[in-house]
């Protein structure tokens, strides 16, 4: 969408990654649901994209359109346009697109256990990238996956890489997925709630570490997230999805000061507070919307405490009301500027 | 394995376990030097369990017996003493006389190597033919499995008999006498035909549930290849169920090929097997059992045997077992 356009301007260097105006579908024999419905958003080199939204936002299926491991069918993409370094990955064979699969882009899943695959022992599933991909010997590989493990902070990492991922505990397991995404030093990163299946310690820990990896890196990481405590550490931009197409984007910091969706401000209402002890936690009524039967208008209209006519009736737009700051909502200049 | 305690150690999740990990594994670590992939930690485990142990002696001797029957009788198995026919066990013949007076020690004794080459041989190739057609079914799903799941429908929907008969004797048409050799491959390949569409349903049905892992997403993500993907993180994960089938088909197998023989399509004297042993000896039941319980005995241990082995070998490739 409109989000990229200008930012981009006149530099030649193309985005890292850039998605504009994807659309997905998944067609069942009942009815085809519209996931994603005109998705656009960009990650440059060294920084992170949080992409925050409910389950069934369509956060995890534009990241496997971009990675190309959307199951087809159900999914199929209808339109738009997904771009690394300026290459139109959609046109891309699929060759071309296994090739830039964990030399360029990586991802990371959320439960470690299961991306694990348990017949393996976890050096092993690491070395492979190693063999295969560089043709490196086995015991060469087996080296490399230790330097990993130790790289992503596992102790003892020479020992480890000869046990078996049910052998590792979850943080541990969390990491030996990263190690594995990170061996050949792909420049983009997408973690798919990565510490969603971990205990509240540990996230911070897993967090900590991608953040650093990123620096050292100089990756681009794309967060997919539903937690907003997660993402106010280490994102430098945030996109809130609602129903297949991104609400808001906004700096990290703004937006946690004031958010220019009526969604998000529902989302940072939700984070339970301390001082708040005793009242009612504060939610958002009402359901995401049927995929197979978006509602006319706005999208979040139903569930909206500001909706009038004009929301019934019309989609708003993604506008950049100032720089940096889009919001896709009739009343997204009175959101930012009132008090 | 001894490596599972040290699991407690890292329930904590920090850094600093890692020196009392130094102190624990420091001990064994010239044992663990050596590069051991997944089969060689199979072995490390197998060696050590008991059922394997009783079951690889038993398939050994069972191997040795059919290889060189005459280590273990003298006796030819094909002479007849019509005099003693039917007579039963006695010191200098020790299972007794069948009914052409034949010892059913040393027939017993020749009658291991048909038997157990066919049950190894028709086993194999079952599963070998439906683990190739499950995995593709399986994996590929759609067109493909729709293709080849009713290509395996139409051999399950012929009756074992009736299909064994037709292509038995349309093989041997005109041929009055086959020599042994020809008759076991023709047993085994029919078998074979007929009965691949079991594992190739357990192995769909298995390749099915695993593909939807996400360690295939995992691998997926990472830039494998499908026939790496199949091959590596598919088939290790489904191979348990087909093993399983495996050691129980064996002794169908070698039950099968007792009913083709006593059909008379299968293998004929002066070939021996413990099929065709057991068909004959059903006439005899009530007036002479030890004609059906020896070889019938050994049917049993042999299957049991079998199994055993298959378990301790599932055990060990699960890694989680240890």
């Amino acid at each position: 969408m409109s989000a990229t356009d200008e930012s981009t301007g006149g530099s030649t260097k193309p985005r890292l990654l850039e998605v504009e105006d994807l659309h997905v579908e998944f067609r069942t024999r009942e009815a085809t649901a519209n996931v994603l419905n005109g998705v656009g958003y960009h990650v440059d080199a060294g920084e992170t994209l949080a992409v925050l939204g409910e389950s069934g936002s369509g956060k995890s299926v534009t990241a496997q359109s971009v990675m190309g491991i959307l199951d087809t069918p159900p999914g199929f993409v209808t339109k738009g346009a997904i771009r690394y370094r300026g290459e139109e990955l959609l046109a891309a064979t699929e060759d071309r697109r296994r090739e830039l699969r964990g030399e360029n882009m990586a991802m990371i899943f959320q439960d470690a256990l299961s991306a694990l695959n348990p017949v393996y022992t976890v050096g092993f599933q690491i070395a492979e990238q190693f063999r295969f991909r560089r043709g490196m010997s086995r015991k060469d590989a087996m080296a490399k996956a230790a330097e990993m493990l130790d790289m992503v902070k596992i102790p003892n990492a020479k020992q480890r890489v000869k046990e078996f991922p049910h052998q590792f505990s979850g943080g541990m397991r969390q990491r030996a997925m990263i190690a594995m995404s990170l061996a050949l030093d792909p420049d983009l990163l997408i973690a798919d709630e990565p510490t969603t299946a971990l205990d509240v310690t540990v996230q911070a820990q897993i967090m900590d570490l991608l953040d650093e990896l990123r620096r050292e890196r100089g990756m681009g990481m794309i967060l997919i997230t539903h937690d907003l405590g997660v993402v106010a550490e280490v994102a430098d931009r945030i996109a809130v999805m609602y129903a297949g197409r991104v609400v808001e984007e906004s700096d990290a910091e703004s937006l946690y000061e004031r958010p220019a969706h009526p969604y998000t401000e529902g989302l940072m209402e939700s984070i339970p507070r301390l001082d708040q002890k005793g009242e009612q936690l504060a939610s958002i009524k009402g359901l995401p919307p049927n995929l197979a039967n978006i509602p006319e208008g706005c999208p979040f209209h139903p569930r909206c405490h500001r909706a009038t006519d004009e929301c019934r009736r019309k989609v708003p737009e993604l506008l950049e009301l100032r720089p940096g700051r889009y919001s896709a909502c009739h009343f997204a200049e009175e959101l930012i500027s009132s008090e | 394995m001894t490596e599972s305690i040290r699991e407690q150690a890292d329930s904590t999740d920090t850094a600093n376990t890692g020196d009392q990990d130094v102190s624990r594994s420091g001990e064994q670590k010239p044992k663990l030097e050596k590069q051991v992939g997944l089969w060689g930690d199979a072995w490390r485990d197998l060696r050590k369990r008991p059922l394997f142990i009783v079951a690889s002696i038993i398939i050994l001797l069972l191997v040795v017996m059919s290889a060189f029957p005459w280590l273990f009788t003298s006796v030819d198995p094909n002479e007849q003493l019509l005099s003693k026919a039917r007579q039963g066990p006695s010191p200098e013949a020790w299972f007794g006389y069948d009914h052409l007076g034949r010892d059913v020690y040393a027939r017993v004794i020749y009658g291991t190597r048909s038997s157990i080459l066919v049950g190894v041989l028709a086993t194999s190739l079952t599963v070998v033919l439906g683990s190739i057609f499950g995995l593709i079914s399986g994996y590929f799903g759609r067109k493909t499995d729709v293709l080849v799941s009713r290509f395996a429908e139409i051999f399950l929907g012929l009756p074992f008999v009736l299909g064994a008969i037709v292509i038995l004797s349309v093989f041997n048409a005109g041929i009055t006498s086959p020599s042994g050799v020809r008759v076991m491959s023709q047993v085994v390949l029919t078998i074979g035909v007929l009965a691949w569409p079991i594992s190739m349903r357990i192995m769909r049905s298995a390749a099915i549930a695993a593909k939807q892992q996400d360690y295939v997403n995992a691998a997926k993500a990472l830039g494998a290849s499908h026939s790496r993907i199949i091959f590596k993180h598919v088939l290790p994960n489904c191979i348990a169920p087909v093993m399983v089938y495996a050691t129980i088909a064996l002794g169908q197998m070698i039950g099968l090929e007792a009913t083709l023989s006593y059909l008379g399509l299968g293998l004929k004297a002066p070939v021996v097997s413990w099929g065709m042993m057991i068909s004959v000896s059903q006439q005899y039941i009530i007036s002479t059992p030890h004609m059906l319980l020896f070889p019938a005995g050994f049917l049993v241990i042999t299957v049991l045997a079998f199994v055993m082995l298959g378990d301790a070998v599932r055990d060990a490739l699960d890694p989680k077992q240890r």
